[in-house]
């Protein structure tokens, strides 16, 4: 396989989709053959991955998970609404350069002192002119420190929707050429190209070049086995039974018309609430009083409610508990 | 390997038109994107194929959705290939299409080699199999648009695989008389028969591989502009999506000019307050917005018999928009008028609607009862903000209009848009009192197809500004 892979930028852990497999569970992280396939053919087309899915399943979690495993730094990028590129890129450093000219002032004077007129003092300053905007004044924002970092890193662009249209745009030159242009320095190219994940609740809809540059993961809830091995890696102890019966009693209630299914990191945090409270198997009481651990709206608790007795009924079923 | 790599292009190539016709757009980028990806994983595993492939084509859930569908369709007709031989021939079946063009080539010449009656003879299934493959490619079977083609390109495809010589073979046996020839002759044309059946069969899963992105574009098409009271029960699901679609796309164009940003035009005040901490010298600048408000809406509905399947529509399209627009309040009229905003909120807009009809609808329509309806209980909400909506034939059965409530409408609000359903030629003749309405509205237009309704809707968003 190896005499196959592009020259250069592919890291040995990537040299099959069962090692990224495996680098993830390592890291913690149960991925399903689709998100490791995505992974590994990201890192050799070198390409950004969008991954897109409702919220807790994981999107973020998956970025992290690949830095871990690779130990590679994660820089980390939260997009919101206004966001821009001095936030995004990079920013000078006005108050270094104030203090800067403010304790240069003698040598400043001294430099065009001897000088007589305006026009001859400011061709003198021309020439130091560029002193004030080179690197030591760039305060670097992730985009700039993912490119910077000689390692490579991971770069997880959070929750790009919540972004305007046009810093969408600003992405595309990072996105396919892994370069961005400063004005005043010139074209800064990666030093080594970081793995970018972008991440989507899909509020709203994402323009088609930036979908065109990248692989488009979708992560949907995962079947009852991926479950079960996630709750297992991520709340080490639990008792198989009980792990058996709250997977299942979840995967019933997302087949419910609630205005917000659980997701994976709702069923994490309530398998720690039982395992917490000692819990042996479930009871109709104790799925009760703990509902909101999964659900986060009244209405959806009311409507659960009804149906709890069904549910953990067929809940312990599955597990082979006798009722 | 690379061998394997590069024979890889051509079932890529096929499968990405396949993609295209299911619906999905795949841009040259991407192709070569997808044939880079194939590089890296190969075609061993059909699982990764798919996950790959449809990891770089398909960009949204529906589109995945498309995508899995095109993707099985395509490669169950490729296990198809091997589908009749034995358990152990399978495996070099796979590999056909590679010395296809060879064996293919002499079968179509029909008089040398492994021609079409000794392959039906031998029953060979797999190689009849790779032959018709290639005989289809050269008839072009990727360009089937319409059902009315299949026999056409059953005839082509049986052509190349050289039926024709098999056919005078098979005249001539008979005429030779022997018994034996006679015989012959006739396990032969049930064989052809067999032939006949399973080209046609094959053409036509085809044509669902090819053609089916281009029908279902060719209908929605004519439902976009085909009159909403027109609709056969059966559209109205297929409708009902492009609705949602239609409103996705429009909130998607406007939600995000609502903040416009007028560069050149400095905020002094705030520029000053911002640069404080600077003794007032003015490192950061702040420019001056303009904050676009989201348009106020009242929508007042005519959902008499004729007008209903229009309103229906309306109200399904402005409940569809409503991350675009602030604040929607919806009335009902046929004889007097009702308000159904909280109605349309708590129901799913399909079951909203035959509850407002139940409730109010189907009666005859009385205008100038209904405006004096909503003088008396909504007049005071109506600001210099809002917009009006009336949807309605203005077929009030020769009641009073009352005009001066119009009138008095027009002066509280931003503006009254009319949407009539009936053609222009209409208004004003019989009952219609659209005239005695049109010089208080600030629009007046026809609006009775999917098209029309998007078209008014986009030019009240665009007018917001």
């Amino acid at each position: 396989m190896n005499d196959l892979l592009p020259p250069g930028g592919t890291r040995e852990a990537m040299n099959s989709i069962e090692t990224v497999l495996r680098g993830l569970s390592g890291a913690g992280y149960i991925a399903s053959q689709q998100i490791a396939t995505a992974v590994y053919i990201a890192d050799h087309l070198q390409k950004p991955i969008l991954v897109e899915g409702p919220a807790g399943v994981g999107k973020t979690e998956l970025a992290k998970s690949v830095a871990t495993w690779l130990g590679l730094p994660l820089i980390r990028m939260q997009c919101y609404e206004g966001l821009d590129e001095s936030k995004a890129l990079y920013e000078w450093k006005y108050g270094k350069q104030l203090l800067y000219t403010q304790i240069l002032k003698d040598k400043i004077s001294s430099v065009i002192g001897e000088t007589d007129g305006l026009a001859a003092a400011l061709n003198k300053l021309h020439d130091f002119g560029d002193i004030f905007f080179s690197k030591h004044f760039l305060e670097p924002r992730p985009l700039l420190r993912a490119l910077e970092e000689p390692g490579g890193a991971v770069l997880l662009i959070d929750e790009i929707d919540k972004s305007d249209q046009e810093f969408e745009a600003f992405l595309l030159e990072i996105l396919s050429d892994y370069q961005v242009t400063i004005p005043e320095i010139g074209t800064v190219h990666a030093i080594t190209p970081p793995i970018v994940l972008l991440t989507s609740n899909s509020t709203r809809d994402l323009g088609d070049a930036l979908k065109r540059r990248c692989l488009h993961l979708h992560i949907g809830f995962p079947d009852e086995k991926l479950e079960r091995q996630i709750i297992a890696s991520r709340v080490p102890g639990i008792d198989e039974r009980l792990l058996k019966q709250l997977v299942s009693f979840v995967q019933q209630l997302r087949m419910i018309d609630l205005k917000k299914v659980p997701s994976v990191s709702e069923t994490i945090d309530w398998a720690r609430v039982l395992v917490l409270l000692h819990t042996a198997a479930l009871e109709v009481d104790l799925v009760r009083n703990t509902l909101n651990v999964l659900l986060k709206f009244e209405a959806d608790i009311e409507i659960a409610n009804k149906q709890i007795a069904g549910l953990t009924h067929k809940a312990r079923a599955d597990a082979g508990i006798a009722v | 390997m690379s061998a394997a790599v590069g024979s890889a292009s051509e079932p890529l190539r096929r499968f990405l038109q396949v993609a295209r016709g299911a619906g999905l757009r795949v841009s040259a980028a991407e192709g070569i994107d997808a044939a880079r990806a194939l590089d890296v994983i190969g075609f061993g595993d059909r699982v990764v194929l798919k996950d790959t492939l449809g990891l770089i084509l398909a960009k949204t859930p529906d589109e995945k959705d498309l995508f899995d569908e095109a993707f099985d369709l395509y490669f169950k007709r490729d296990a198809f290939t091997g589908g009749g031989a034995d358990e152990d021939e399978r495996e070099p079946a796979e590999g056909q299409p590679n010395q296809g063009p060879q064996a293919g080539g002499d079968g179509m010449g029909g008089s040398s080699g492994q021609s079409l009656g000794s392959l039906l003879e031998n029953d060979d299934r797999a190689s009849l199999a790779a032959a018709m493959e290639l005989a289809a490619r050269e008839a072009g079977i990727e360009n089937i648009r319409f059902f009315t083609q299949k026999n056409l390109y059953a005839r082509r495809i049986l052509d190349r695989m050289g039926l024709r010589a098999l056919e005078r073979e098979i005249e001539a046996m008979r005429q030779g008389g022997t018994p034996q020839g006679l015989t012959r002759a006739e396990r032969l044309e049930g064989r052809v028969e067999a032939l006949r059946d399973a080209v046609r069969d094959f053409v036509e899963r085809n044509l669902i591989l090819f053609a089916k992105g281009e029908t279902e574009k060719f209908r929605e098409e004519l439902l976009k502009s085909a009159r909403l009271s027109n609709l056969e029960r059966r559209d109205l699901d297929r409708m009902r999506v492009l609705v949602r679609q239609m409103a996705k796309r429009l909130a998607a164009r406007y939600a995000k000019t609502r903040r416009k940003r007028l560069r050149g035009v400095l905020d002094t005040r705030r520029t000053l307050r911002r640069n404080m901490g600077w003794g007032g010298v003015p490192f950061i600048t702040v420019w001056k917005q303009k904050r676009v408000e989201k348009p106020r809406v009242m929508v007042l509905c005519d959902v008499s018999g004729s007008v209903a399947a229009m309103a229906q529509f309306l109200l399904m399209f402005l409940y569809a928009l409503n991350e675009a627009l602030s604040d929607i309040r919806s009335f009902a009229f046929a004889g007097s008028l009702i308000e159904v905003s909280e109605i349309l909120e708590k129901q799913p807009v399909e079951q909203a609607i035959t509850k407002i009809m139940e409730m109010i609808g189907f009666g005859s329509s009385n205008y100038g009862n209904s405006f004096a309806d909503f003088e008396d209980g909504w007049m005071k909400f109506v600001t210099n903000k809002t917009t009006v909506i009336i949807l309605g034939d203005a077929r009030g059965n020769r009641t009073d209009p009352r005009t001066e409530i119009m009138a008095r409408l027009s002066q509280r609000s931003k503006r009254i848009i009319w949407l009539n359903p009936e053609y222009k030629s209409a208004w004003g003749t019989g009952d219609s009192d659209m005239f005695r309405y049109a010089p208080f509205c600030s629009l007046v237009t026809v609006c009775n197809t999917l098209r029309h309704l998007e078209r008014a809707i986009a030019d009240l968003l665009e007018d917001a500004v």
